[in-house]
């Protein structure tokens, strides 16, 4: 069976028709061609595959596409100023080091984003709470941390 | 001037394509007509296969083709190789079992590859592997490496199981040592089965292009060239040129992505027989099933000790279990890497280990994350640390009293150690550790209900494997060198070319700084490309922490090249004597005068050879290096670990976590501390939540992240890291190499620190709540 699906992804309107089964990831992924948000397992533990979706973080893997019907989408695509200036967040990944492969990064960028909005003077151990779905194999999540807590301070509670 | 780059904390080149999502990873390449694989998998641990019925798969909707092992067969698609022949201790070469990339007549493991379906989309591919039918007649499966040699034969070439008895060093002067010693601290090991869990699942996509009659394969590898050989060479028989191998970005590897897996080869020799590209990318549960998996030793070990508590032998007996077949590199892993560590940073004047290594119906081991190394380090630390405690001896002192004091130092275990300075690392680890305060802090736990409990661990690493005349002499069948290439553009900006490869490793900013360095020349300037064949004059790729001690180093050769040639290009321009040309910083001078050319105007007259000495010298600017090194490098360390058990509930806090390694030279410390934190969290992982389960059928019980624990960040503190450097004697950098450093120290020093909570000598890996609680209760009785 398939359905017709809308919803604004990173501002735009995004359409297409798809299997009813299709989940939000693959849509995103293979309709859109959106491919930095990820999939890193099949189980919703990995977290690598987290979106925005009005406003909220959420795991793409986790909610068929259809769920998403008129919502406003946000991957990491999106999150960047159009000029390509980094957001607060990405900024402190990236002076901090906190991120190695790359792959979890995406994920963990959203899940902060989320995060940080409502913790802007988040301590160390909420932020290790605030990553429970989210795994990073590389970094030991030493600089994620340090990261989040820096990007949240700038953010200074809003997205 | 530019400010020096060699030890500066350049923020990553590559961090910001992976940032905004523009990494590009094996699964997000799209082919022009993309077709997609499944593969159907077994899910018995050990079965005979009387008929597998792929009609109605055949015909489901968007299915292009099936194949099954009878057609590879039929195509004279070969099985994949080894890449080391050990030879055991009769003298006779290992068992080498064929390992078919889709099973021929028998299963020897859960997850083991039966039938491909390509179709149009995976939705599709996948839906329709389930419509074939496979007859099963079930075998016995035997899955505990030391069960293996009574167990049902897997394979015809080694009916008890047995691929080799292997071993190293004298026998009899070590048990002659053993009857003379004072003390012998015995203790059993189990080295815990680990699966590596990249996050980025393995992925391949194959296409063949009739026009160019050749192939191209994207794949999330760490070393490209490599499986490009033995895919062509060994199991396609296909001519090496027509086959491009890209490894693109790609997200993790810890080892699992050295090797040449049944999938890449399926997927490129379908992508003929269909004129289609053909991708496959593997779910979290496939990778629990058929990625590599890690260690998985059953150790004996005795240290014999004088009545002072130094070290007079040590005797190790060793059941690696390599699973149902050998893995690329698996029989190097548990022999070559492994016991020649097991002098650690002391002075054991003798050692003999024997590995017996056995096939299982499990998923086949191979190199994890230090590979060889971890195993030896927790066999070493393990047993230092008890036999402190047996003699009554500050653990501290016991190691200081074995330390080696004076280099080379040569071990009983074949290994040279070209220099370390193991005090170093030990006292400023015990400072930034504040060991002192430590009886403070227990009593303060202990008044919470807590048992706190202090651990340490001296590592030593061999990276860099090498050279490959003496691998090659015990039994490596692959070169351990390493290749680079300088491209020098007429405008004077540089592309380096290298044969290791980046799987988070930030090679783009760390060979970068190398290279703007050395040349003078803004960091901007120079590119780094590494991963694809068809760009990179050969490689032998990224593993055993020797990117920089190797692949680093062909580059510096190169880069020396290219100042010998300027300096003749930069000598005829000014008109001078060549041995009077000097290169500093990015500028050609001409020794005692003020004449000088920039870097950018030599290569610019490279490219534009008007006023160039063309009867002397060829026109450009690009010069290639391969450099094969005179031994290994030896990072070594300290780690102290401190953790605090709940007497209650069993549960582990690693309350701190000190680290302090001496890699030689840091070019970018900043990259340096987050492979050590990355490879710390895979060793307290290893110690604490990670253990991979069959059951007695082979049935694999930790099959997904939810059975599986790799640590979470809730799991893992604030790391205390820090360096110490005594440069490498031998390569020009004097770098040793950081990787594997925190996953081959950490496993010792946290079970080190939780038996010393406990009291007690024995607790297995993990160490989760549920065995620590286990523990205390059999104490308490």
């Amino acid at each position: 069976m398939s359905v017709k699906v809308s919803m604004k992804v990173n501002g735009k309107p995004a359409a297409a028709e798809v299997e009813a089964r299709t989940l939000l990831v693959t849509f995103i992924r293979e309709n859109l061609r959106l491919t930095g948000t990820h999939v890193g397992c099949d189980t919703a533990q990995c977290g690598a595959c987290t979106v925005l979706m009005n406003g909220r973080a959420i795991k793409s893997c986790s909610i068929v596409a259809m769920q998403a019907e008129g919502a406003d989408i946000m991957t990491i695509e999106g999150v960047a100023k159009p000029d390509g200036t980094l957001h607060p967040m990405q900024q402190a990944f990236k002076e901090n080091h906190g991120l190695q492969c790359g792959f979890c990064t995406p994920g963990m960028v959203m899940n902060a984003l989320d995060f940080a909005k409502s913790h802007p003077n988040c301590t160390e151990k909420e932020v290790r709470e605030s990553l429970e779905g989210n795994l990073c194999r590389c970094t030991g999540y030493h600089n994620i941390v340090k990261s989040i807590m820096a990007g949240a301070r700038a953010m200074g509670g809003k997205i | 001037m530019n400010a020096p780059l060699i030890g500066a904390r350049i923020q990553r080149k590559e961090d910001y394509r992976f940032l905004t999502g523009a990494g590009q990873y094996t699964d997000d390449v799209a082919l022009p007509r993309q077709s997609h694989a499944a593969f159907l998998r077994s899910p018995h641990a050990h079965a005979k296969i009387r008929k597998v019925s792929i009609d109605q798969a055949k015909s489901a909707p968007g299915v292009l083709a099936v194949y099954t092992g009878a057609d590879l067969a039929a195509a004279k698609v070969g099985g994949l190789p080894c890449g080391w022949l050990i030879t055991d201790v009769n003298g006779q070469p290992m068992k080498e079992p064929p390992y078919p990339a889709l099973a021929q007549g028998k299963v020897r493991h859960v997850g083991e590859r039966v039938a491909v379906v390509v179709a149009e989309t995976a939705a599709q591919a996948r839906d329709a592997a389930e419509l074939i039918d496979v007859d099963y007649e079930v075998l016995p499966a035997v899955t505990d490496g030391t069960k293996a040699k009574g167990g049902s034969a897997l394979h015809e070439v080694a009916p008890d199981n047995t691929c080799y008895v292997w071993a190293l060093g004298d026998k009899a002067a070590v048990d002659a040592a053993f009857s003379k010693a004072a003390h012998v601290t015995k203790l059993e090991f189990v080295n815990n089965r680990l699966v590596p869990n990249a996050i980025e699942p393995r992925a391949a996509n194959a296409s063949y292009s009739r026009a160019e009659d050749g192939y191209t394969l994207y794949v999330a590898s760490q070393n490209p060239h490599v499986e490009r050989l033995l895919m062509t060479a060994f199991v396609l028989g296909l001519p090496e040129n027509k086959v491009r191998v890209v490894a693109p970005d790609v997200g993790g590897g810890f080892g699992s992505k050295i090797y040449l897996y049944p999938e890449d080869v399926v997927v490129t020799w379908a992508s003929k027989q269909l004129n289609r590209p053909v991708k496959w990318t593997s779910d979290r549960s496939e990778a629990f099933l058929s990625d590599a998996h890690g260690r998985d030793h059953v150790t004996l070990a005795e240290l014999a000790l004088d009545k002072n508590g130094k070290f007079l032998a040590m005797r190790v007996r060793t059941n690696a279990n390599l699973g149902a077949y050998l893995s690329t590199f698996a029989s190097c892993i548990p022999t070559i890497l492994y016991a020649t560590l097991l002098a650690g940073q002391y002075t054991t004047p003798l050692i003999y280990c024997e590995v017996t290594a056995v096939f299982t119906n499990t998923t086949p081991v191979d190199a994890y994350r230090g590979a060889g190394r971890p195993e030896a380090t927790y066999v070493v630390e393990r047993l230092v640390e008890t036999a402190a405690r047996e003699l009554k001896l500050d653990p501290v002192e016991i190691r200081r009293r074995n330390f080696i004091k004076t280099f080379p130092y040569q071990t009983p275990v074949a290994l040279c150690y070209d220099t370390g300075n193991y005090e170093a690392t030990l006292s400023a680890a015990l400072d930034i550790a504040n060991v002192g305060g430590f009886q403070k802090r227990k009593e303060e736990s202990l008044k919470k209900g807590k048992l706190r409990g202090i651990g340490y661990a001296c590592y030593i690493e061999a990276c860099g494997i090498a050279p490959s005349n003496v691998a090659g002499s015990l039994g490596a069948r692959a070169g351990l060198f390493e290749a680079g290439e300088i491209r020098v553009h007429p405008t004077g900006t540089v592309t380096v070319f290298t044969g290791s490869h980046s799987h988070g490793q930030g090679h783009e900013t760390t060979f970068a700084q190398v290279v703007a360095d050395r040349l003078g020349l803004p960091i901007e300037a120079v590119e780094i490309v590494h991963g694809d064949t068809s760009k990179i004059l050969f490689g032998m790729g990224t593993y055993g922490s020797r990117s920089l001690a190797v692949g680093g180093t062909a580059i510096v050769k190169a880069l020396d090249k290219i100042v010998a040639k300027g300096k003749k290009i930069a000598a005829h321009l000014m008109e001078a004597a060549e041995a009077d040309i000097e290169y500093d910083r990015g500028v050609f001078k001409v020794a005692g005068t003020d004449k000088q050319k920039a870097f950018g105007e030599v290569a610019f007259a490279a490219y534009v050879p008007h006023n160039y000495p063309l009867d002397k010298l060829e026109p450009g600017l690009n010069e290639n290096a391969f450099y094969d090194p005179t031994n290994f490098t030896f990072p070594a360390g300290t780690y102290v670990c401190e953790v605090e058990v709940d007497r209650d509930t069993g549960t582990t806090e690693i309350a701190s976590f000190t680290a302090v390694d001496d890699f030689g030279k840091v070019i970018n410390p900043m990259i340096v501390e987050g492979q050590v934190h990355g490879g710390l969290a895979q060793g307290i992982g290893q110690a604490l939540t990670e253990g991979c389960r069959y059951d007695d059928s082979g049935q694999l019980l930790t099959g997904s992240l939810a059975d599986y624990s790799i640590p979470r960040a809730a799991d893992v503190p604030t790391f205390k890291i820090d360096t110490r450097e005594t440069p490498c004697t031998h390569n020009p950098l004097g770098v040793k190499g950081c990787g594997e450093a925190g996953a081959i120290g950490a496993p010792a020093a946290v079970i080190n620190a939780i038996t010393d909570a406990l009291g007690v000598n024995d607790l297995a890996m993990p160490a989760t709540a549920q065995t620590v609680w286990r523990t205390l209760q059999k104490k308490a009785a």
